[in-house]
């Protein structure tokens, strides 16, 4: 397994390169510099800014240095945050990101899988019927509008719970709802549909024959058969988690990283734009091998 | 067909309308103020109130309608187009050259999408044309991956062999006898990516990384309500509403295409 493991790994870091060396090259066909400001620096002193930072040499110069630097696993500093390295201030707002991505994800998998279950085992009656409508309408929603909603109802009329900020678990509630609630729509309607067609099949017939009773049928053939697809997608929902979050950041004042690459965006900062780019990809790449490496473990069909 | 159908199909035709003919429908231009109705809640002079420079909302729905629907539909008929060329080609050709085409496909699947959608907009001046082009950029992969899955399927079907034995090019081969086969599958995966793109190009305006005024899509309108959305709520309310029942409609029609295609599985995802 661990083999398997360090070999995938491998096989991504082509993947990360083709990423860093896109980014670099689109990065630096945006137009507008870091160091454009409404007042024009003296030609002196953004001479010396640009010579800090390597800005005055070519291009293919820069791409190259900072790829040495990457390799050292330097991702050098912030242009905007003065004093502050890229590594610094990934280190400072991973967690926060990751955090609220989990949260998410527990609500996706908490809610979603007994929603669909729960539905195909009322297939057509009016809890199925009224249960897909919400899911139907999860998917649906923006998770901004979902958010901008929570936010209103939540924080502004109610005052329940804080509308922006992250100093507590109260803080975590609506985000991790807003980032949530689209996906566990997708998951519902996905398992209903599997379980749906477990239902339906031969060995479940045979089961219940037997006598054993619906709980048993339920955890030991009907769920475990069903759970593939599911898994099968946990690789693109990590990754929409992850990605996603950076509207709910928004929205919420979060101080996560989906929040700093927006405004590192706005400043063209560019070390800080790489930096959270390549920990993105990195982050999806390694949900994928997770992804593969769980389906291997519970389907033994499926080979390294 | 049932209810929640036909209501999907009218408000879609209603949208497609008013965005189509926009000057028309909409009683206000985009741009015109009302200086002394500004951030008026809605009444019968402005149906869903005005903004700040006192611009009616209703009309600036309509004319957003334009962009956003644009969008939406027309990066996912192009990503529909390359994604089919290109993985009719994988498919069909196979051996090295599919290998080196899959390796493309699923590089740019690992690629944090909406970071790279961020950067290509911003890059190309957070324009109409930017976004198209950065949408389709990234979409397309997912009907490549899907269009050769079901190439290779369909190759091996006797009909393939019979057209091949009776001479036909490759080319023909694809276009007269494959591609008609999976034409159902290239429809219901247009009414799930619509709302996909129309999804990602509000997400980027809501955020300000988007489409930049002058143009204003709903999205951007509804960047334009959040930052009043204590006190003038309604400014958010309506954008986001028109965001959110299109995309809605498209899943409810792209559901019952589905189940119409195959009435067995009743009510898949």
């Amino acid at each position: 397994m661990l083999k398997y493991f360090l070999k995938r790994l491998l096989h991504g870091i082509p993947v990360l390169f083709v990423v860093a060396t896109l980014t670099f090259i689109i990065m630096r066909l945006v137009p507008g510099g870091p160091f454009d400001q409404e007042k024009k620096l003296p030609p002196e002193i953004l001479a010396n800014i640009e010579a800090k930072y390597h800005l005055d040499q070519s291009v293919g110069v820069q791409y190259l240095f900072y790829l040495k630097q990457l390799v050292h696993g330097d991702m050098g500093p912030s242009y905007k945050y003065i004093g502050r390295d890229v590594t610094d201030i990934i280190l400072d707002t991973f967690p926060v990101s990751i955090t609220l991505g989990l949260l998410a994800m527990l609500i996706v998998i908490g809610i979603g899988v007994p929603v669909g279950v729960w539905s195909a085992y009322r297939q057509n009656s009016i809890v199925d019927q009224i249960f897909m409508f919400f899911a139907t309408l999860g998917i649906s929603i923006p998770s901004f509008v979902l958010g901008t909603i929570l936010v209103w109802v939540m924080s502004n009329k109610l005052q329940w719970l804080p509308p922006a900020l992250w100093e507590g678990p109260r803080y975590m509630i609506l985000p991790a709802i807003a980032l949530g609630a689209p996906f566990t729509g997708y998951v519902a309607r996905l398992i209903r549909s599997t379980v749906l067609e477990v239902l339906a099949s031969d060995y479940i017939r045979t089961a219940r024959a037997k006598g054993l009773t619906e709980t048993t049928i339920l955890l030991k053939h009907t769920l475990k058969n069903s759970i593939f697809p599911v898994i099968s997608v946990l690789g693109p929902l990590t990754a929409g988690l992850v990605t996603g979050s950076f509207v709910i950041e928004f929205i919420f004042s979060i101080p996560g990283m989906g929040s700093f690459f927006i405004t590192a965006v706005t400043n063209r900062d560019y070390p800080l734009i790489m930096g959270v780019t390549l920990v993105y990809a990195v982050l999806i790449v390694v949900a994928n091998i997770f992804v593969d490496m769980i389906y291997m473990w519970l389907d033994p069909r499926v080979r390294l | 067909m049932n209810i929640l159908t036909k209501l999907s199909f009218g408000f879609l035709g209603v949208v497609f309308f008013s965005a189509v003919f926009a000057p028309l429908v909409a009683p206000y231009s985009y741009e015109t103020q009302d200086t002394l109705n500004t951030l008026a809640i809605p009444s019968f002079s402005h149906l869903m109130g005005t903004d700040r420079l006192g611009r009616d909302l209703f009309s600036r729905i309509i004319y957003g309608a334009r962009v956003s629907l644009f969008i939406g539909v027309l990066t996912t008929l192009l990503a529909l187009l390359i994604g089919t060329i290109y993985g009719s080609i994988s498919g069909y050709v196979g051996g090295r050259t599919d290998n080196l085409m899959m390796r493309i496909v699923d590089i740019v699947f690992a690629l944090p999408d909406m970071l790279m959608i961020i950067l290509i907009t911003v890059m190309m001046g957070q324009g109409v044309i930017g976004i198209f082009v950065a949408l389709t950029l990234v979409s397309w992969v997912t009907i490549a991956r899907l269009v050769r899955g079901e190439v290779l399927r369909l190759r091996e079907q006797a009909y393939v062999e019979a057209a091949r034995a009776l001479g036909a090019n490759s080319l023909r081969i694809v276009v007269r006898e494959i591609l008609p086969n999976i034409l159902d599958l290239m429809v219901v995966t247009l009414t799930f990516r619509i709302p996909v793109a129309i999804l990602a190009e509000s997400t980027l305006s809501f955020i300000g990384l988007g489409i930049a005024p002058p143009f204003s899509s709903w999205g951007t309108l509804a960047n334009e309500g959040w930052k009043a959305i204590k006190f003038y709520p309604h400014l958010i309310l309506f954008p986001s509403l028109a965001i959110f029942l299109t995309i809605l409609s498209f899943n409810f029609l792209g559901d019952w295409y589905r189940n119409y295609l195959d009435p067995r599985k009743k009510s898949l995802i």
